[in-house]
């Protein structure tokens, strides 16, 4: 019996992995640079990983992963304060799957939850909304990280708040924007790649224009992709296109759902909850006006401003998630990949998140163990 | 007689036999292994297989079955893979004070329903009542006790290069639609549990002679982490093919949401099985005659013995290697 669920003929997405080791190889032949793009996106970090393509590519084109990874990106400060937010009586926390087992420097808020504290994993901050609602008599915070695609989300839930007037609900937003963390990675860390495979989720909110500055300021290709293997790899087909031409631009290939002035709802209720902020970046300090936290206006649902937390200066470890997110280097440069930090006992978050180079490098691309 | 569980009924008094008689008893409806502290029970020569299980399962009703189903149907397929022939069951009860009494009978009817229909008889049972906030709701032990089959017993050691990997139907049901049932990720699915005994369907396989290496209900888990364990234990090389694996739609959306890979979801009606190549297709005859078996597929097959590993295929045919499941799977950010 063939398997119920058939995304794409495998057939087509074979004959596209041919051609595009084929078109890689022309490029190298002529230039002697093995063409290398970077994926911006963690659900890309993963899919690439998973279904292979990143192995089959190897060799013809380096496949970089970049700071795509919502929590990957957090700063250690940041975490250990959502972690100490837990810490007191009478608090519900809510947050997504990914943040439970990321490492603070004290714990993580599975220890903490496993301690007692009433940690809780929802799917969408609007339940965390009806939680507060529920027990009126506790503090719930929601604890949002996330890019361009999670802040509409997080600015509904506090919509909602606001419109229902639930007092005891706050948001302890670090939300990250893509195009600050772009220029900075071109301009300060100087990336050494051709092209960037654009984070389809991301632009569906953002809309193909938000890429445009790629071109204006740095000449620099970029392909907007979906998901599934033949869409990746046709995005990258066309990036290779692209630089094998020289003609710089933006191409999005994943017009069934993003278009070119993105998601202007979400726009606008984006910056209606929240406003521009200097955000602290792993690895790489902080970025001018790079993320988003509760407008003024809300700060009653700001977590950051309703409660007193005080955290000291996060532990060194030898943890190089910093350099992973800028793409400076591949999880196996680690020393402490695959021995000291595992999913099971993770160092840094790239190992913890299902979006995390470490942790796709580790669940599919592994060598030995 | 009250409608919840007190703690009176769990200490050997009055209320403790009435709960006892009415609940217990007369779903049951064997009444010979009352009468003593132990039950007799008469078994053909040969070895006894002894198996058990802990069913913690939250929520204690989903779609497609509750816990008191999954308590028989576990440990019945655990007796069933291991190639023996399931014969009684004990069943021990935690219960939380004030646990409603319609529950209970709905739990302890489906499990004597279930146990029934699997042709397993229970024999002894036990309950215990804990304070309100020392249990969640209900938790149930199953000890499952069986008869090795002295004909057509699998053979793990005649497992060799060229066997094929055959699944008894769809992957990862179960864990979705606990998942769903849940309702706090705000999945809307009319996805059903596969939980079910499995012991008539492997038994008419055994029975077709078809020659089967091993068997293994990839339960928590999952296919990957099951198969992992397979290839260690056996030193198989094994390799499964990302495209011949049945996925249910839904299951393949909600994974796709989620960040959940399938084949780390839990099973609790399905059976994995080796088997000679010759064989392959008198064996999917057997599986897809019956319902639970409709969806039954060679997912893979043995590549060589020696070094114990797993391999996948994926659909552009480069292959990666599947371990056991690492930690817990949590849901993903965006």
């Amino acid at each position: 019996m063939p398997a119920l669920f058939e995304p794409v003929d495998p057939g087509v997405a074979k004959e596209l992995a041919r051609k595009v080791i084929q078109l890689a190889d022309r490029y190298k032949e002529r230039t002697g640079i093995t063409p290398a793009f970077m994926e911006v996106c963690g659900s890309h970090t993963m899919a690439l990983a998973r279904t292979g393509i990143k192995q089959i590519l190897q060799g013809h084109v380096r496949l970089v992963s970049g700071p795509g990874c919502p929590v990957c990106v957090t700063d250690q400060k940041q975490i250990d304060a959502m972690i100490e937010v837990a810490e007191s009586e009478n608090r519900i926390v809510c947050t997504f799957g990914d943040m439970m087992r990321v490492p603070g420097s004290k714990r993580s808020l599975l220890s903490a939850k496993t301690d007692g504290r009433d940690v809780r994993i929802v799917y969408s901050p609007l339940d965390a909304v009806r939680i507060a609602e529920e027990n009126p008599d506790k503090e719930v915070i929601f604890l949002g990280v996330g890019f361009e695609t999670t802040v509409p989300v997080l600015a509904a839930a506090i919509q909602l708040a606001a419109k229902k007037n639930v007092g005891n609900f706050s948001m302890w937003a670090t939300t990250k924007l893509v195009q600050p963390v772009l220029r900075e990675l071109l301009t300060v860390k100087k990336v050494k790649i051709n092209g960037f495979l654009l984070p389809g989720h991301v632009s569906i909110v953002l809309g193909e224009k938000a890429y445009r500055f790629l071109i204006d300021e740095f000449r620099m290709p970029g392909v907007i992709s979906g998901f599934e293997p033949v869409e990746m790899l046709s995005a990258i087909y066309k990036l290779l296109e692209i630089i094998t031409d020289n003609r710089p631009a933006i191409v999005n290939n994943y017009k069934s759902v993003v278009r070119p002035e993105g998601n202007q709802a979400a726009q606008k209720i984006m910056y209606e909850f929240f406003e521009p902020c200097d955000e602290a970046w792993r690895g790489m300090g902080v970025i001018p006006q790079s993320g988003l936290d509760v407008r003024g206006k809300y700060s009653r649902f700001n977590a950051k401003k309703k409660f007193n937390v005080e955290v000291g200066e996060p532990k060194k470890t030898l943890c190089r998630c910093g350099d992973m997110i800028c793409g400076i280097a591949s999880p196996e440069e680690c020393i402490l990949f695959g021995k000291a930090c595992t999913p099971l006992h993770p160092i840094g978050p790239c190992m913890v998140s299902t979006e995390g180079s470490c942790a796709a490098h580790y669940a599919y691309m592994r060598k030995d163990g | 007689m009250e409608r919840k569980v007190t703690l009176a009924c769990g200490d050997g008094g009055e209320l403790a036999h009435k709960l006892i008689q009415q609940v217990f008893v007369s779903a049951f409806q064997n009444q010979d292994a009352s009468r003593f502290d132990s039950a007799f029970l008469s078994l053909e020569s040969g070895k006894i297989a002894v198996t058990t299980d802990s069913f913690v399962v939250n929520p204690l009703f989903f779609p497609g079955g509750n816990i008191g189903k999954i308590a028989v149907a576990g440990t019945v397929n655990d007796l069933s893979v291991a190639g023996s022939i399931p014969l009684y069951l004990t069943a021990g009860f935690i219960i939380e004070e004030g646990f409603p009494l319609e529950d209970l009978r709905k739990i302890v009817r489906s499990l004597a329903e279930e146990a029934s229909a699997a042709g397993v008889r229970i024999v002894a049972g036990d309950t215990k009542v804990v304070e309100k906030g020392g249990a969640d709701g209900l938790y149930i032990n199953t000890t499952g006790i069986g008869v090795q089959r002295a004909e057509h017993a699998i053979r793990p050691g005649e497992m060799q290069e060229g066997d094929d990997v055959i699944i008894s139907g769809t992957v990862g049901d179960h864990g979705i639609a606990i998942l769903a049932a849940r309702g706090e990720l705000g999945l809307m699915t009319d996805l059903q549990s596969d939980c079910t005994p499995l012991n008539h369907m492997i038994d008419k396989v055994l029975e077709s002679g078809a020659h089967v290496r091993m068997m293994r209900d990839p339960t928590r888990g999952g296919v990957a982490t099951t198969l992992v364990e397979i290839a260690e234990d056996f030193g198989a090389a094994i390799e499964i093919s990302e495209t011949a694996l049945p996925i249910r739609n839904e299951v393949m959306g909600a994974c796709d949401i989620l960040g959940f890979d399938p084949l780390y979801l839990a099973n609790e009606g399905k059976v994995i099985l080796i088997v000679a190549r010759n064989d392959r297709q008198r064996v999917l005859d057997v599986l897809r005659a019956f319902p639970e078996g409709r969806n039954a597929a060679v997912i893979g097959h043995i590549t060589g013995m020696g070094e114990g590993r797993l391999l996948l295929e994926t659909p552009l045919g480069s292959r990666r290697r599947l371990r056991r499941l690492s930690g817990m799977m949590l849901p993903r950010i965006c």
